[in-house]
């Protein structure tokens, strides 16, 4: 599998040591792969894998109390970089070898212009350079990732950027001295679909253009599908399966590979049922406006952001409804609204008919048992100094139901989710981030309610774990009876399990549709840049068919 | 509990705390069986240095027994202290709390009203409250308290504002909880263990402003306290050291002890902000 | 879109806090001066001898005359509006044991309580952020222990007694400074000469005030240290092939001075708080000093106008280091 040319980058055998209060000895343990000039090679794994570590321990970026074992090699152009100390590798950080994080917002300097940043990257290694010449070099970079008006963004600080910009700006900071290696660790995964999409094709062009070699770091087999030459997929520190991008996501080997690939949103079989349509509207919106007002005093223009925009939307009884935008497109906001836990501008929400809006504060905490919300973050949402059993117990007994009988429901329930009567005792920091969106998805059914809105519920989770959650929520849908709103920035997760999916933009409602329609033929432009961002789409489309050809052949 | 209680113990400097507060605390407790009788009598020579006619720690200008003054003088530092600290943490967490649940208007007229008392230089303030309202365990406690709530308020206020926004709160929300019991069940326990660690760290403040206070003759009269007795010997430092120098160390001593058991609280309580 | 035009933006972004401070200064001179009035009216006993400070003997005529001049006689809200115009005008009253006016006393005092104050300021800044810098780069190591062991000790010693054990050592033992005083009295100097020779009176009393402050900044720039280390902008500036010192001077520091400035501002209050001991202890001719005077003498009328000057001096500390901040951190400039 290797070509002609020596590796860029050759790792042996890496064994990283964890500190000795961990659950396991080693974040990686005897990784050994290739670089090699003009190819991206990903290395993918869930939360975890030692894939972020082997990253850093290339550029001797671990904490401290971590150790590299005296076995392991990193050999770049026949040095070996672990023999280097801290001086010696100075020289070959952001010079040899260029680095790229996960979050845009925190790794740029809060206080410094964008300019001076760059301009260190550059004058750190060429000392030599002139005022001027720097100048011009950081003006070439900026442009170089595609940003506009270089000039400008120089001298802005950070916090005035967005975050795709702000990953640019990392990306001209890291290749400035035009290094051989490009190390990427998830500098993706903070952006929404479309950015990441722009992210992606830049880094894969800049890649060919200088022929360099890029380790990619990433946890989405959708990713790797777009920008893989050679993939290697990392469990618990060990490499599962290496191998081409077309031999691991085609034809994987590893039982591990392929439950990855089969988690993947838009892989699994579809869970909508038929008889959505037929049934009587639930929820009813009708211009719906909602404008949040920041900052603003008496120097400077308050801002103005339109969450909602005239909205109307009809949810039927039993029916499964996706809402899908990226971020600041205002579908948490309508989710909030409908919960009233924002209270809209302008508008109605009718609930079973009724305006949920002018409910007075009797019938209003009657139509919170009939309406819940699932969050995203399993580790805000329930509160660490309440028992398990109690958070699910709580909404029976404030709506009138004795504690004794309240709590034997709390077990039921968690029983019922998967979890087991046992979890009712514990406390929320005992359960990982998995068992913990159960626990709230039986608190919200705890009060059998008719309608249950899921705000973003499974996007903190690993997509094995995701997979998991979505087949729990599709079972209690059909058990319970529940109509479902399911706001998300996956399309691919909105196909899965959608009947109906509803694309917002900017507070407004642009598509509405089948999954088939929306993701198959979508007729709004944003739409269309959406669906065609989304990772690996071209990729799986390939793959259903390869499928099906083999299928087919037995 | 039982495993933080193990954490804190582990903790050398909280033990170490520990030890002296206990010191501390006994001394106050049973000075009267330590050093029966008044602190403020003539026992002896005046001016006898330490270790001398069986004066552990000397006798002052007036003949009186520098030790016994020492452990009597814990009694007023502890009882104002803690009561003034107590004070100051119902008003500040109760004002905190309601600013910073309720928001708007009412949010930024309390804040506006801390802010201001903070503002304020407040030793200076604590000084003309106890000289006006003539100086006596009561007013000095509520001349502390009044320059302590504050920051117990802005503490609370910070604590419910962020808190207040956790989806574990908006979720108890859609169950249906009142807003009282939102902020008692939901977001008060919570915000308790950084306002118990301030707390702490405000009887340690509270006791160096009653001994500055009491240092600048406005102690209660009749009570023996530590900043009466350095002041009172300030100026016969040439001749006599001792006098100022024993009840000064008992303030560090005390002082240093609650800082050290706040310290290793703030550990305990709030892991994620010293185990990173 | 944002305009990043920098001159427009710095003027007018210095110019806004300014402002805003100096609103705030007039609310708290205002809400001082309504406490100071109600204070007298509250405590026990009869204002006109609060006022008096009890001077002598109760004598019915003379009493008679203090009320006729403060309007003790009149309403209450008579009382007060005729209060606050006078404190506009900057008349704080007369101070009967002194037989003279309140403000004339004050301005006196002033200008060696700011001295005092502003050279404790710095050198409990300067040092804080030097040490606890030095500690939270080297955590953990004996440096740090040292570092952190001593702030914790001077940050629970009661200053007077610090001021008194200073004394003891660097005036009686070690006689190398002078114990107390503002200069040398009948020495006659000028120039640099006095300057130099108050600044040796200066050196203990500015120490000792400003010892306290620096163990409070030194832990906070060392947990500030500590925390800047961990966030990812560090990380990226390693990346980049930037050395540890590097790291340090351009990203670290002023990042981690933010909190420290915070707290400077917050901490000016009790810092000229802190300066009545230590100016009654080495006999600094301040506003300290007058404090305790007043306090001995029951000169209320003269202690009320110190708090008002005091709170005074405590919001013009309070602009300054928002003023600082704002140098410090390009995101509230521009928010």
């Amino acid at each position: 599998m290797t070509t002609g040319a020596a590796p860029l980058l050759k790792v042996r055998n890496l064994r990283i040591a964890l500190p000795a209060a961990g659950d396991r000895l080693f974040a990686v343990d005897g990784l050994s792969f290739d670089v090699h000039p003009n190819e991206i090679v990903c290395l993918v794994g869930e939360s975890g894998s030692g894939k972020s570590m082997t990253a850093h321990a290339i550029l001797g970026l671990l904490p401290p109390q971590v150790r590299i074992d005296a076995g392991s090699e990193i050999v770049c152009d026949g040095t070996d970089l672990l023999q280097l100390g801290e001086q010696g590798l100075q020289q070959w950080r952001g010079n040899r070898i260029g680095m790229v994080f996960q979050e845009p917002m925190s790794a740029l300097n809060p206080l410094q212009r964008i300019g001076a940043q760059i301009a260190e990257a550059l004058i750190l290694h060429a000392r030599t350079l002139g005022a001027e010449q720097v100048r011009q070099r950081v003006l070439a970079s900026l442009a170089a990732v595609g940003l506009p008006e270089p000039e400008r963004i120089c001298r802005a600080y950070p916090f005035q950027l967005s975050g795709g910009q702000r990953q640019r700006v990392m990306i001209a900071m890291a290749l400035i001295n035009q290094p051989r290696v490009l190390l990427a660790d998830e500098p993706t995964t903070a952006l929404d679909v479309t950015t990441q999409k722009q992210i992606l094709d830049l880094i894969r062009r800049l890649q060919r253009e200088r022929h360099m070699g890029v380790l990619f770091i990433t946890h989405d087999i959708g990713v790797v599908a777009d920008i893989a030459d050679r993939v290697i997929v990392m469990r618990q520190g060990c490499a599962v399966e290496a191998g081409t991008r077309d031999e691991v996501m085609l034809k994987p080997r590893a039982e591990y590979t392929r439950a990855l690939i089969d988690a993947l949103p838009g892989r699994r079989p579809a869970t909508q049922d038929e008889a959505g349509g037929s049934r009587e509207v639930l929820l009813q919106i009708r211009g719906l406006s909602k404008r949040f007002v920041t900052g603003g005093s008496l120097w400077s223009p308050a801002r103005e952001v339109a969450a909602a925009c005239d909205i109307d939307l009809d949810v039927r009884e039993g029916e499964t409804v996706a809402i899908v935008g990226e971020s600041g497109s205002g579908k948490s906001t309508l989710g909030r609204m409908i919960m009233r836990l924002v209270e809209p501008d302008q508008g109605e929400i009718l609930f079973a008919g009724r305006d949920i809006l002018k409910l007075p504060r009797r019938d209003l905490a009657n139509f919170r048992r009939d309406a819940q919300l699932i969050f995203q973050d399993p580790f805000s949402s329930l509160n660490p100094r309440q028992k398990v059993g109690e958070a699910i117990a709580r909404g029976l007994i404030i709506h009138g139901e004795a504690p004794k009988a309240a709590r034997n429901r709390a077990r039921l329930l968690l029983d019922r989710v998967g979890l087991g009567a046992w979890a009712a005792e514990r406390f929320p920091h005992e359960f990982s981030g998995g068992q913990r969106q159960r626990v709230s998805i039986a608190r919200a059914l705890a009060l059998q309610p008719r309608l249950l809105i899921a705000d973003e519920a499974v996007s903190a989770l690993d997509v094995s774990i995701q997979a998991q959650i979505l087949h729990l929520l599709g079972d209690l849908k059909r058990e319970f009876n529940l109509t479902l709103l399911f706001i998300t920035h996956d399309l691919r997760v909105a196909g899965e399990i959608a009947d109906r999916v509803v694309v917002m933009s900017q507070g407004r409602i642009v598509e509405t549709g089948t999954p088939a329609e929306v993701l198959g033929a979508p007729r709004h432009p944003y739409t269309r840049q959406l669906v065609s961002a989304v990772a690996g789409t071209d990729f799986l489309g390939q793959l259903a068919q390869d499928r099906a050809y083999i299928e087919a052949l037995a | 509990m039982k495993p933080a209680l193990l954490a804190f113990l582990r903790r050398p400097s909280g033990v170490i705390g520990l030890v002296i507060l206990v010191f501390v605390v006994g001394a106050a407790l049973f000075a009267s069986a330590i050093y029966p009788g008044n602190p403020w009598d003539t026992v002896a020579t005046p001016f006898t240095p330490p270790g001398t006619d069986g004066l552990l720690m000397g006798s002052d200008s007036l003949g009186r027994d520098v030790a016994a003054g020492v452990v009597h003088g814990a009694r007023i530092s502890l009882l104002i202290g803690v009561t003034s600290t107590f004070m100051a943490l119902v008003v500040g967490v109760l004002v905190g709390a309601i600013a910073g649940y309720s928001g708007g208007r009412t949010s930024s007229l309390l804040m506006g009203v801390t802010e201001l008392f903070q503002s304020i230089p407040a030793f200076i303030l604590a000084i003309l409250l106890v000289a006006i309202l003539t100086p006596s365990v009561a007013t000095i406690t509520f001349a502390i308290a009044i320059v302590s709530w504050p920051q117990v308020a802005r503490l609370t206020r910070g604590e419910f504002l962020s808190l207040k926004e956790r989806e574990y709160v908006q979720a108890a929300r859609c169950l249906g909880e009142s807003p009282v019991s939102l902020m008692v069940r939901y977001i008060l326990p919570n915000a308790l263990s950084p306002v118990v660690v301030a707390g702490s760290l405000s009887i340690a403040t509270a006791i160096l402003i009653e001994s500055a206070l009491s240092f600048m003759g406005l102690g209660d009269p009749n009570m023996m306290s530590w900043g009466y007795m350095v002041g009172t010997a300030r100026t016969m430092i040439r001749q006599a050291w001792w006098m100022s120098f024993f009840p000064g160390l008992a303030i560090l001593l005390t002082v240093l002890a609650i800082n050290l058991v706040g310290e290793s609280l703030n550990d305990v309580l709030n892991p994620r902000i010293s185990r990173q | 879109m944002t305009n990043w035009s920098d001159k427009t933006l710095l003027s007018v972004a210095m110019l806004k806090p300014v402002l805003a401070r100096v609103a705030k200064m007039v609310g708290v001179i205002i809400a001082v001066a309504i406490f100071n009035f109600f204070l007298v009216h509250a405590a026990p006993g009869d204002p006109a001898l609060v006022i008096a400070g009890q001077a002598g003997a109760t004598d019915e005529a003379y009493m008679a005359r203090v009320r006729a001049a403060y309007g003790l006689d009149q309403p209450l809200t008579t009382q007060l509006t005729g209060y606050l115009r006078k404190v506009v005008t900057l008349d704080l009253g007369y101070s009967y044991r002194q037989q003279r006016p309140v403000a004339e006393v004050i301005a006196e005092r002033l200008g060696p309580t700011i001295l005092l104050t502003g050279t404790a300021f710095i050198i409990s800044l300067v040092g804080g952020i030097v040490l606890g810098g030095l500690a939270g780069v080297r955590a953990g190591k004996f440096s740090d222990t040292v570092i952190t062991v001593l702030s914790l000790v001077v940050y629970a010693t009661p200053v007077f007694w610090l001021g008194i054990m200073l004394v003891l050592l660097f005036a009686v033992q070690l006689e190398w400074l002078p114990p107390f005083g503002y200069q040398t009295v009948g020495a006659d100097l000028a120039g640099w000469a006095l300057w130099l020779d108050r600044g040796r009176y200066l050196l203990l009393p500015a120490a000792t005030l400003g010892l306290l402050y620096l163990a409070i900044y030194a832990r906070l720039m060392r947990a500030s240290i500590i925390e800047v280390s961990h966030q990812d902008f560090v990380k990226t500036a390693r990346a980049k092939g930037a050395g540890r010192s590097r790291v340090l001077w351009r990203h670290m520091l002023r990042n981690a001075l933010l909190p420290v400035v915070t707290m400077a501002g917050v901490q000016a209050g009790t810092l000229i708080g802190g300066s009545v001991v230590i100016e009654t202890i080495f006999a600094w001719p301040g506003l300290g000093r007058l404090t305790y005077e007043a306090v001995l003498q029951r000169d209320y009328q003269l202690l009320l106008g110190i708090f008002l000057v005091m709170s005074i001096v405590v919001a013009i500390f309070n602009l300054v280091t928002d003023l600082l901040y704002r140098v410090v951190d390009p995101r509230i400039r521009s928010v």
